[in-house]
């Protein structure tokens, strides 16, 4: 079967939120409480009932100011930190490429969340259990919501909830190999028209992601981490240290040694998080 | 949307674009369905315009077994102007019926009357609201009627009832709006063109 | 809309101004960015930058109230252009399409002209309005023209001398635009008026909200008459209104000064019923020495839809006889004023004792919302028809209040949402398109429509009984017999009408609708939506466009008034051979093997002017009694072309002339304080966001849409809130206030507001959003309460876009 991708476009979008909706919408996410916090940016973070949302950002001003609207959401990394980490497979690769996420299988450990290089993954807090579950975005590729397996009833496929909403063509869906050659033909087009730093995100940040930007300024100006990187650790811990853990201590073991490393990326992210950040 | 897959839709002139409508049995409407088995049926999907600004885009309705609940809502993708897109207020449509699974509680479902001076309302029965209404309308209307005015002239009117509404109305609703404000002489009447 | 949503993709230039279509009409930005992606250009004119401006090509600042300065600019600058370099325009379009060449009274006087200051011919300081007389042509039976546009009286002329004072250095003196942007704009935009290129004008509330609005609307149709814009695809001046069915409830007239289909309303000097239509028929002024000779004056078509609308409405009972009920008809007192302003003014003074209201706010939604919300106290009894409780209906027991003290019965009845019913609404774009029901109203809702047909049948069997009711038989007499189960689909037949004698549905009003009382038909406009028994056009849904060039008209989904014409004036499209000006963009087409036209529905009939009979060679704008476009108005409230005034509350004195404000402004003296700079240094200005909408009744009990903008807000740019003392950081809470009252909100503090030169003081702007208020789940205080009980001098639509305000830190 062919990969596919969610191209997102960032000069077209208006950032109508159309996406924000259709998400909750399809995927019967409930609104959370939110106050203006002096921007017309909401809800202030992912969580597990929100799956994405735009973020806006004023750069330059008088004669050169910009409004630029970023697409936050997961990224569907083709080798993923989140499907390396996760200890039941609650989350893994679809066979279109995205990341999909069986919630029942979930037991709430967070390391995905701790993993990812997007800090995409959020977790619900349970203070009965302590366990709280994650969600993110599956590309409706959730069992129960799943649109893009499917066809419509004349035929047609099925695009993921926030492409069919998005009215300006700003998110596209298709083959990502397509999606590669018209995003890079929209870079080029964007260079010669004076955006000198315009660039295609996606191809190969964290080993290719499924969802790609077309941007006309480079990632950091859109908020967005430049080199992304699964940290050694998931890649430790996917190849050697699960199933060594398995193997000699049982779980216990193995949650002891996910604490450790666990510890130190938090370090290493807050530190980067200061220096960087909006 | 290439012609060959509308054919039938052309030639019945009413063909409905399609998006699936997912009926899930037993799930929990909290968001977490868990083994579901699915049907994948179209449960009447049925064409609407959006309420909203006046671009006129087209969504498409499902509704439950029971037809009193949307159960989801999506960009009609045959409609011309929007081919299934629908920004965030006619995305939100759904929530005019259906929050988290129950009918939106802000939601009107009786007549209700307030008393003068009264703190509070309370419900009545529509005949009660009808007969209220007409009983209103008819005291005023005669009561401050000018048949001709002070040059004699015959006018018709009464400048003692006003009418709003509606730039939301249906315009078959607008229409006999229209009809019945002048059938009973009213001359004060204005919608939202203004604002 | 003279054209429609989807054809904003077949412009070259898009100017848009006084309107933020990225945010209040999404989806309409999917044609514009077609529209981009075919190389076309945005410029974008706004005092803020919106989500618009971030995606146009080209982006000014102006000072908000100033359309008709940067306007009156690039007219004379087109002016001056197309003298020089004519080839660039159409010139054949100018002369013959418009009223350019048309020679204007030589007793006129321009507001620069000696003696004038700033008003012109005509005007009456006591009663603040104009004797007219002067503005018509020299003569009005048969216009005299100078097809060489050098008579001094022409109106080519005239328009140059009176915005020869529109130099770019005064545009961006009163503007606060720097002269090299606006220059850059004019040159940009002004490429559309070759023959090849089209440039598409949209506007919204941005710009008729003013007490100038009409010449602002004006101001724009000039501009695009002289560039050969109007009637073309990918032309015209577009309307982006703000309801999704506020075209169909001003169609069906219920603004008070109509009847159905833009046919005027009775007033009280109208003698009877042929006076009445012998006023609304006007007669044809053929202008001589163009290249066509016949005007079609369409209003001469009046009395055929009047009569019919006499039909629908009284049945057998509308006779030759009695003028077919005609008297039985309200006739407006002259020179009063029934909209919104002058309504809610009655209220407050105890004239209107009872208000129904059918899906509206006006506690919240018109101008002025404590002086809407005291007086509302006034009535005896309202009634609210609405899918929820809003403003309005609990107005009575507000913050603030103690319901004791109000007296108002209020009668609420619970109404059916959008898809729990079925009918038709008409969008923008004129397409009447119809919807079904999807799911039950709960518990006792009811559809308006039904609810309307209850309310009439009680009220008609109370009127048969009382037999000394004054006037009753307007009430008895009515044909109104929907049935207990009355249906869209009946009253959709009534709007189209029947040929009476064939008791058959009437094909079209061209084809059907006669003045002797044979033809019915509750609103010509619609005539020909349902022409056959089981044939309701609105219904259709072909998604294929199979106009010429894939212009995409879609001329077979839904069905558009008049007549399914998708573009109106289109007979401007062509040249006098029937050919298209651009062969890129066939609007409409003439067929010479045929004798046909091809493409949209042509306007006016007949043949191409060339190859028409000589008698018969007609004016492409059917709707003007002279058959041209209008540049020079005849017949406006507060002059024939568009002046320069300040808005009532200004920050600064009339750049332009000694007449501060439009001198006929409507002004109301109800609760209507007037604000001055030093107390409320800030232009304030209303606009809508993307999540909510209107007063936000219909947005604010929805929680997805509560979570993206969860408070009310103001914006106000970083500068001035840096400059104030305490400063005013983002999220702050802020106190704003007006001469009218004063609001709390949360601060956006943002660069895309920033302080504007003008003639050497800053003026910042303060953005007050008006979608919230004390009901539903989402509340908070009403921009409203700060705007003006001022309207537009012809339209008298209240000025929130440009008013005085304070604000400060809470």
């Amino acid at each position: 079967m062919a990969n596919k991708a969610i191209l997102f476009d960032a000069t077209k979008c208006t950032a109508c939120r159309g996406c924000q909706v259709a998400c909750k919408s399809w995927n019967e996410r409930e609104a959370v409480k939110t106050t203006c916090q002096g921007t017309i940016e909401n809800p202030p973070d992912l969580s597990p009932q929100t799956w994405i949302k735009m973020e806006f950002r004023e750069v330059g001003n008088n004669g050169d100011l910009r409004w630029l609207f970023t697409r936050r959401a997961c990224m569907h990394c083709t080798d993923a930190a989140c499907v390396k980490v996760c200890p039941t497979g609650a989350l893994f690769y679809h066979s279109l490429g995205f990341v999909s996420y069986d919630r029942g299988k979930c037991s709430g450990c967070g390391y995905c969340s701790q993993f990812c290089p997007f800090n995409v993954p959020r977790l619900n807090t349970n203070r009965v259990t302590g366990k709280g579950l994650m969600d993110k975005c599956t590309a409706c590729t959730t069992s129960g919501l799943d649109r893009i397996d499917n066809v419509d009833n004349v035929g047609n496929e099925l695009t993921p909830a926030c492409v069919k909403t998005c009215p300006t063509g700003a998110l596209t869906y298709g083959n990502r190999d397509e999606l590669i050659t018209t995003g890079s033909a929209k870079v080029q087009q964007l260079i010669v028209q004076g955006r000198k730093k315009a660039y295609l995100y996606g191809e190969n940040e964290a080993g290719g992601t499924h969802v790609l930007y077309v941007l006309d300024d480079s990632p950091s100006v859109y908020g967005i981490v430049e080199n992304p990187k699964v940290p050694v650790a998931a890649t430790a811990w996917e190849n050697i240290v699960k199933p060594a853990g398995y193997a000699i201590a049982g779980l216990a073991a193995l949650g002891l040694l996910m604490n450790v490393m666990v510890a130190r990326i938090n370090l290493r992210r807050k530190e980067k998080k200061e220096k960087g950040g909006k | 949307m290439e012609i060959s897959r509308r054919d039938f839709l052309k030639a019945s002139g009413a063909g409905l674009g399609g998006i699936i409508i997912w009926r899930a049995l037993g799930s929990d409407k909290k968001g977490f369905p868990k083994d579901i088995t699915l049907k994948k049926e179209a449960i009447g999907e049925t064409p609407t315009i959006c309420c909203y600004c006046s671009v006129g885009c087209g969504a498409v309705v499902a509704a439950s077994e029971d037809k009193n609940l949307v159960v989801n809502l999506e960009g009609d993708p045959d409609h011309p102007i929007n081919q299934g897109s629908l920004c965030p207020k006619g995305q939100a449509l759904l929530q005019i019926n259906n929050v988290d699974g129950k009918i939106n509680p802000y939601r009107l479902t009786k007549p209700l009357y307030r008393a003068p001076g009264a703190s509070d309302f309370t419900e009545i029965s529509w005949d009660d609201a009808i007969e209220r209404i007409a009983a209103r309308v008819k005291e005023t209307r005669d009561r401050t009627f000018i048949k001709t005015d002070s040059n004699g002239k015959t006018v018709n009117r009464t400048e003692a009832i006003g009418s709003f509404g509606g730039g939301e109305l249906d315009n078959e609703e607008c229409y006999i709006l229209s009809k019945m404000d002048r059938a009973l002489g009213l001359v004060y009447m204005e919608h939202c063109a203004r604002l | 809309m003279t054209n429609h949503y989807i054809d904003f993709r077949n412009a070259d230039y898009i100017l848009i101004i006084g309107c933020n279509p990225a945010e209040n009409h999404p989806i309409s930005f999917k044609w514009i960015t077609e529209a981009v992606a075919r190389g076309a250009k945005i410029i974008n004119v706004d005092p803020r930058f919106t989500k618009t401006s971030s995606k146009a090509h080209v982006y000014a600042r102006i000072r908000s109230g100033t359309d008709i300065a940067f306007i009156g600019g690039m007219i004379y600058w087109v002016i001056q252009d197309m003298e020089a370099h004519p080839e660039n325009y159409n010139m054949d379009y100018v002369k013959n399409y418009t009223n350019a060449a048309l020679i204007v009274n030589s007793g006129i006087k321009l507001p620069n002209d000696i003696g004038q200051n700033g008003v012109f011919s005509g005007f009456n300081p006591t009663t603040n309005k104009y004797d007219k007389a002067t503005w018509q042509y020299g003569n009005t039976t048969t216009p005299e023209t100078d097809t060489t546009l050098q008579n001094p009286y022409c109106v080519f002329q005239l328009m140059k001398k009176h915005y020869s004072r529109y130099t770019t250095d005064k545009v961006s003196q009163i503007t606060g635009c720097p002269k090299d942007q606006i220059e850059a704009i004019y040159k940009e935009f002004a490429k559309s008026g070759a023959k090849d290129k089209a440039g598409t004008l949209l506007y919204a509330m941005g710009a008729t909200q003013h007490t100038y609005g009409s010449q602002n609307i004006r101001a724009y149709s000039i501009l695009q008459s002289l560039l050969g814009n109007m009637g073309i695809a990918g032309g015209g001046i577009n309307a982006l209104r703000g309801t999704s069915n506020v075209q169909g409830s001003t169609d069906q007239a219920l603004l008070w000064q109509y009847l159905p289909g833009y046919l005027p309303v009775p007033v009280d000097t109208d003698a009877d019923l042929n006076a009445f239509m012998t006023r609304a028929k006007g007669a044809p002024a053929t202008p001589k020495g163009l290249a066509w000779d016949k005007s079609i004056n369409w209003k001469g078509n009046y009395d055929k839809y009047i009569v019919s609308l006499l039909k629908a409405w009284y049945g057998e009972n509308a006779t030759k006889d009695n003028s077919f009920c005609f008297d039985y008809l309200p006739k407006a007192k002259t020179g009063a004023n029934y909209s919104h302003i002058a309504l809610m003014d009655a209220i407050g003074r105890g004239t209107i004792e009872g208000l129904w209201i059918w899906g509206q706010n006006p506690a919240a939604g018109g101008p002025n919302s404590n002086g809407a919300r005291t007086a509302l106290a006034n009535l005896k009894w309202m009634v609210s028809a609405d899918l929820w409780i809003n403003e309005t209906a609990e107005f009575w027991r507000r913050p603030g209040v103690n319901p004791a003290d109000i007296q108002t019965e209020v009668i609420v009845l619970p109404a059916a949402g959008s898809y729990e019913k079925e009918g038709s609404i008409s969008n923008s774009g004129r397409w009447v398109q119809w919807r079904y029901k999807a799911v039950n109203s709960p518990g006792e809702a009811m559809p308006d429509l039904e609810a309307m047909n209850l309310v009439m049948e009680k009220l008609r069997e109370l009127y048969e009984a009382d037999t000394s009711a004054p006037n009753r038989e307007a009430i008895t007499k009515l044909a109104w017999d929907y049935g207990e189960e009355i249906t869209s689909d009946n009253v959709a037949k009534e709007m189209n009408g029947y040929d009476l004698t064939a008791k058959k549905l009437a094909a079209s009003f061209i084809a059907t609708l006669k003045n002797d009382g044979t033809t019915s038909s509750g609103n010509w406009l619609h005539c020909g939506q349902y022409p056959e028994e089981g044939k309701n056009l609105a219904k259709r849904r072909d998604p294929v466009d199979v106009s010429l060039n894939k212009i995409g008209l879609y001329s077979n989904w839904s069905w558009s008034w008049p007549v399914n014409r998708r573009i109106i004036y289109n007979r401007a499209a062509v040249d006098f051979d029937g050919k298209p000006w651009d062969s890129n963009r066939p609007l409409v087409q003439w067929d010479a093997a045929n004798k046909k036209w091809l493409g949209d529905v042509i306007d006016g009939g007949g043949d191409p002017i060339n190859i028409a009979a000589v008698g018969d060679k007609r004016g492409p704008i059917i709707m003007n009694n002279d058959g041209v476009a209008n540049m020079w108005g005849r017949a406006l409230a507060d002059g024939p072309l568009p002046e320069a005034y300040e808005p009532w509350e200004s920050p600064i004195t009339n750049l332009m002339s000694g007449q501060q404000i439009d001198p006929c402004s409507y002004i109301s003296t109800y609760m209507n304080e007037r604000g001055t700079v030093d107390k409320y240094p800030y232009v304030g200005t209303t606009y809508r966001c993307t999540d909510h909408w209107q007063t936000g009744i219909m947005t604010r009990n929805l929680p997805w849409l509560n979570e993206l903008s969860p408070n009310m807000y103001v914006e106000i740019g970083e500068d001035l809130a840096n400059s104030l003392v305490p400063r005013i950081e983002k999220g702050d809470k802020v106190k704003v206030s007006s001469a009218r009252g004063s609001i709390e909100a949360i601060a956006v503090v943002t660069k895309r507001f920033q302080g504007i030169q003008v003639n050497g003081t800053t003026i910042h702007h303060v953005g007050v959003l008006w979608h919230w208020g004390y009901s539903g789940l989402s509340k908070g205080d009403s921009g409203n309460i700060l705007t003006p009980n001022v309207g537009d001098a012809n339209t008298t639509i209240p000025e929130s876009k440009t008013f005085l305000c304070n604000i400060s830190k809470v």
